[in-house]
């Protein structure tokens, strides 16, 4: 009886947002008389950080201070439509219907603040800290508050703009099977290093080491925030949880967060993340999506490094210590396999 | 039922209230004095999101009798912060981006600050020893545990 260390690898090609039906999110952006713009979304920040991406991304697209972006979501009564946070597609398609949406503000307001200075709006530059100028002439200057108040209670304009960003349905053609399913593509690949015990049939977590492609990090620590907890959902998914159905049957399932088994604090390993930076096309700003696919790689990779370690292949889910121990038992004990 | 008078101090505030026989200290905290700080997540001990400190000592509100605190002092998150000043553990919460959906903070925090109030340089071990009876979902734990050692050594360096 003796303690296995294996080795596995994965990849993933992780498509970003879905096709059934088309998937479409919209966004709403006005600025208030104090020269503040608000973000209207119904999109759901999870904890994902889609509050703070899309206000970033609606001040970069604005010209203006982060600072002055506030974001109201969440609330489907009160926000335009989204499908929804899932399938790693805020960023991208939330993202770029605020990214639309500013833009139009933008124009407004740069139409408004042209009247003001008595300009072309088309030789006027925002500086990023809430003033919009004469290119070349920084003299020649305006706040975004004066322009805000001058469009509000002067010109009787309404700085604000609609964005929708949509993916169309992709039909499966009947004849070849071919399809579109998503615009593009975020890329894992994750090495887990395994200790598998081949009398208990308990695996432990001893390392990960991966690298995404994600197109660009808008949030750089928000990106990291959702690799560091995606991964540890994967180890969860791997080991761990399940809902139904249950050995021998449901009545034994789990009920609550005692027997819905989860790893805890101690369960976790040192984790080596590489974040590589290839902008998407059709991304705000080059990004793709971080959500989802953190947690996919780890599965395989996972399940891979228990073949290596002890030579059993384990295709259900979670990987319990009594499907590695019969497994081991039916194969006539542990085959750590070479070392990779 | 009747109802049982019962005074403890919240959060460095007197507060008396009436509690039916069997309430427990976080239905009394949550809808009787309205701190909603304490969270409910399992109802019975599993999850540690309702953790509170009752005379500097870390319990789980769910499994506490309301009439246990009589006479005794509640720490809530409520209290961490003094005035518009954060707490070192929140701060450091917030630098090393230690929350996502927030539900097990406010429990991680207490028994973080449970912890550093005992033994203020904690070491890796014990900091994950001190946080194993709160759950959380979205982290993966390793930035709360670099949050509370943050929180140390800014401490130490104070």
């Amino acid at each position: 009886m003796a303690k296995h260390r294996g080795r596995g690898i994965a990849s993933i090609n992780y498509p970003i947002g879905m096709n059934l039906g088309g998937d479409p999110s919209q966004a709403l952006v006005h600025s208030n008389p104090s020269g503040k713009f608000t973000v209207s979304l119904s999109s759901i920040d999870l904890g994902q950080g889609m509050k703070s991406v899309t206000r970033q991304i609606c001040a970069e697209t604005l010209g203006v201070p982060v600072e002055d972006v506030y974001v109201d979501t969440a609330d489907s009564d009160t926000g335009p439509h989204c499908m929804g946070s899932f399938a790693s597609r805020g960023t991208h398609r939330v993202g770029n219907a605020v990214m639309a949406a500013a833009k139009e503000a933008r124009g407004v307001m740069m139409e408004a603040a042209a009247e003001e200075l008595e300009v072309n709006a088309a030789d006027l530059e925002t500086d990023g800290r809430g003033n919009i100028h004469v290119k070349g002439a920084p003299h020649r200057s305006i706040s975004t508050k004066d322009v805000a108040i001058a469009a509000q209670f002067k010109q009787g304009k309404t700085i604000s703009g609609r964005g929708i960003f949509l993916v169309p349905l992709s039909d499966v053609d009947p004849e070849t099977g071919e399809m579109s399913p998503a615009t593009c593509y975020a890329h894992a690949c994750l090495v887990a290093e395994v200790e598998v015990d081949d009398e208990t049939g308990d695996v432990a977590m001893i390392r990960m080491d991966s690298a995404y492609e994600l197109g660009r990090a808008l949030n750089p620590r928000l990106v990291e925030q959702q690799l560091v907890g995606g991964a540890w959902m994967g180890i969860s998914h791997t080991l761990y949880e399940t809902t139904e159905p249950y050995y021998p049957d449901s009545s034994h399932g789990p009920r609550d967060f005692v027997e819905y088994l989860m790893p805890g604090p101690g369960d976790i390993c040192p984790h080596d993340i590489a974040v590589l930076e290839r902008p998407a096309a059709d991304g705000p700003f080059g990004a793709k999506g971080p959500g989802e696919m953190c947690a996919n790689p780890v599965l395989p990779a996972v399940a891979n490094a228990i073949f290596n370690a002890v030579g059993v292949r384990i295709d259900e889910l979670p990987i319990t210590p009594e499907r590695v121990l019969r497994a081991i038992k039916a194969q006539g004990g542990a085959q750590p396999q070479a070392r990779r | 039922m009747s109802k049982t008078a019962l005074q403890f101090r919240h959060n460095g505030r007197d507060v008396a209230i009436f509690v039916d026989g069997g309430t427990n200290l976080l239905v009394a905290l949550r809808e009787l004095i309205g701190d909603m700080t304490p969270k409910f997540g399992c109802g019975q001990g599993g999850c540690g999101a309702c953790s509170v400190l009752i005379d500097g000592e870390l319990h789980l509100a769910c499994l506490t009798l309301a009439e246990t605190a009589a006479g005794r002092s509640v720490e809530t998150l409520d209290g961490l912060k003094e005035g518009p000043n954060l707490h070192p553990l929140q701060r450091a919460f917030a630098d090393n981006f230690a929350a996502q959906c927030g539900y097990c903070t406010p429990g991680m925090l207490m028994a973080a600050k449970a912890l550093l109030d005992r033994n203020p340089q904690p070491s890796r071990a014990e900091v994950v020893e001190a946080i194993s009876g709160n759950i959380c979902r979205c982290t993966g734990y390793e930035p709360i545990i670099n949050a509370v050692l943050a929180a140390a050594g800014n401490r130490a360096r104070a």
